[in-house]
């Protein structure tokens, strides 16, 4: 492969030894050719993260919307973060949703991935359709979950009834509301878990289960030996993605609950928004996003770790 | 023996299909309640469930009755431009990254694929401040550069692998027949990678259709886009149920269009090219 690439990038080129002037000049035009290129791109990106560093500074102020002037007040804003219990409080949340979501998600979807990887019109059908609530935009899916848990017009109000749950206020109470949020979230996400786990499942060799076949190994063998080692990276990345996206979920959040009731779902996004637009407290807000920015990354860079390690070695298994 | 073993895979096959339809009613109910609630009329609302009277008013009243149409029209300009601004600059970004050797070039990659997983919040708190300050607040211009966050690692991600799917000798072989590499790019790589560049700017264009924090705190009654205004239809005074409704279905109906002419390209686009579907 390497060697392929290094022939489209010179075709014709000599020895280099033999570089006459011009052709000197070329060779440098071409090894820098790709940074011009790709200049545009991280310019754009990279122009909107120049306020990411004055975030930086300013969370070592005392700047708020409210005055005009502020001065450098060094930590300070960083350990009232961690003295303040409602950091702590919604550290908990935070945690407590990511993790019960990319839970509920990740064995829902791969279950329903398993079944749905059969070739039958039920299967075929669901596949396509069952995308549809992953492709509208998280808010309206909300709102259309808020709409049907209304008391008055919603229509899960009379089965919730039926089975004597008549006064559940799902959203509204603080003891229901988280329930309320991950079910949205799990019926929002799921079939993103789904459709990859699918690709997976579909990419996988079959000789392997021939063999497996002719040894007479029951389907939990199959499984737990075959199929999930071989699926592992796959199934490392769709949790890396969901993970990294479900601790910083906030318009889901936003729309069903707004933190509420009380602060019984004060996410940290939820929370640093609270400080920065209603209250205007910016530099209280901005150590709040770093911890949890730094906390998702943390994350990530190890699962993705752990991918590589799996990637190598679903190769050797297949 | 023989029927006891086909008695259980009946069962086990009945099984299957009842948990599949489970499943199948509980991610698509929702979806087609949203409808019949769109079609109901004001007064059939609090009295029936399947059996009324369908109309067309609720859509009348959100469409030409109120100025849900401009944020509609704003969220189509926002959403489409910024796609454009990604190809434009995406396009060959995931070329580069495709085909040649050079220093940092995962590193690179890597920092543009961060970009779409920083926390939306801590993005929007200083860039609302400078937003203000240098007029790009509630602009097209200010949600279109923002959405490159949204749009360009996932352009770019995606591409990177389409390109790479093609061998380097059809290029090699153009380049030796004398086509500039322009050309070569131009008229040689564009047409091969279409199916992945339609697969990617439409997925691109439904995630910043979808987009809802940068909208709701980087704009105000200008440059506001229809998933933002569709949440406030719920929270105003007298709620009109069914003109809910018809707002989020007509939010939602062009995802579902596009979904569906993408779906062969879908799993490799969630997955930013890591899964290959």
């Amino acid at each position: 492969m390497s060697k392929l690439v290094s022939l489209s990038e010179h075709p014709a080129s000599p020895p280099k030894t033999e570089l006459s002037k011009p052709a000197a000049k070329f060779a440098k035009r071409r090894a820098i050719r790709p940074y011009l290129i790709l200049a545009p791109a991280l310019l754009l990106t990279v122009g909107i993260l120049i306020p990411f560093f004055s975030a930086i500074y300013l969370s070592f102020t005392d700047f708020t919307l409210r005055s005009s002037s502020y001065t450098l007040i060094g930590f300070d804003n960083y350990t009232s973060m961690f003295q303040n219990p409602d950091f702590w409080h919604s550290l908990t949340v935070t945690l407590e949703y990511a993790v019960i979501c990319t839970t509920v998600e990740m064995l829902v979807g791969i279950g329903i991935a398993l079944l749905l990887n059969e070739d039958n019109p039920l299967s075929r059908f669901l596949r396509i359709v069952l995308i549809f609530p992953l492709m509208i935009a998280p808010v309206i899916g909300t709102l259309i979950w808020k709409l049907m848990t209304n008391p008055s017009v919603g229509i899960l109000a009379g089965p919730m009834r039926l089975i004597g749950l008549g006064d559940f206020k799902w959203g509204a109470a603080p003891d229901t509301a988280m329930f309320s949020l991950i079910l949205v979230d799990a019926w929002v996400y799921t079939p993103f878990v789904i459709i990859l786990v699918l690709a997976g499942l579909r990419s996988l060799p079959k000789s392997p289960y021939e063999a497996a076949l002719i040894d007479g190994g029951s389907p939990w063998f199959v499984f737990r030996n075959l199929t999930l080692p071989m699926l592992a990276p796959v199934l490392l990345i769709t949790l890396v993605f969901r993970l990294m996206l479900s601790l910083q979920e906030f318009s889901i959040i936003f729309a069903l609950t707004e933190g509420g009731p009380g602060d019984t779902t004060m996410s940290l996004s939820l929370l640093a928004y609270n400080r920065g637009f209603p209250f205007y407290d910016v530099a209280e807000a901005i150590p709040i996003m770093l911890f949890l920015w730094a906390a998702v990354y943390l994350i990530s860079f190890i699962l993705i770790g752990f991918w590589r390690k799996a990637q190598a070695r679903a190769a050797g298994v297949a | 023996m023989k029927t006891g073993s086909s008695f259980f895979q009946l069962l086990g096959q009945g099984s299957k299909t009842f948990l599949l339809l489970v499943y199948a009613l509980f991610a698509l109910f929702p979806l087609v309640w949203m409808v019949i609630m769109s079609l109901k009329p004001d007064n059939q609302m609090f009295s029936t469930t399947f059996i009324f009277s369908p109309t067309l008013e609720n859509y009348d009243a959100v469409f030409l009755r109120s100025d849900y149409s401009r944020f509609f029209f704003n969220n189509l300009c926002v959403s489409v431009l910024a796609v454009v601004v990604s190809l434009v600059v995406g396009v060959p970004a995931a070329y580069a990254l495709a085909r040649f050797q050079f220093k940092l070039k995962e590193d690179i990659a890597f920092t543009i694929l961060s970009f779409r997983f920083a926390p939306e919040i801590l993005v929007i708190l200083p860039l609302f401040l400078i937003y203000q300050k240098i007029g790009l607040y509630d602009t097209y211009l200010g949600l279109i550069w923002v959405y490159q966050l949204i749009t360009l690692p996932l352009l770019i991600w995606i591409l990177r692998g389409f390109f790479e799917d093609i061998s380097p000798d059809i290029e090699a072989a153009a380049q030796l027949d004398g086509y500039s590499w322009w050309q070569v790019f131009l008229r040689l790589l564009l047409p091969l990678v279409r199916p992945g560049l339609v697969a990617a700017g439409l997925l691109c264009f439904i995630f910043a259709w979808n987009s809802f924090t940068f909208p709701l705190l980087l704009s105000a009654s200008n440059a506001q886009t229809s998933t933002v205004v569709a949440l406030r239809f719920l929270a105003s005074d007298t709620v009109h149920y069914g003109q809910v409704a018809a707002a989020a279905t007509i939010s939602a109906l062009p995802e579902v269009i596009l979904a569906l002419l993408i779906q062969k390209h879908l799993v490799r686009g969630l997955s930013f090219g890591a899964v290959k579907g």
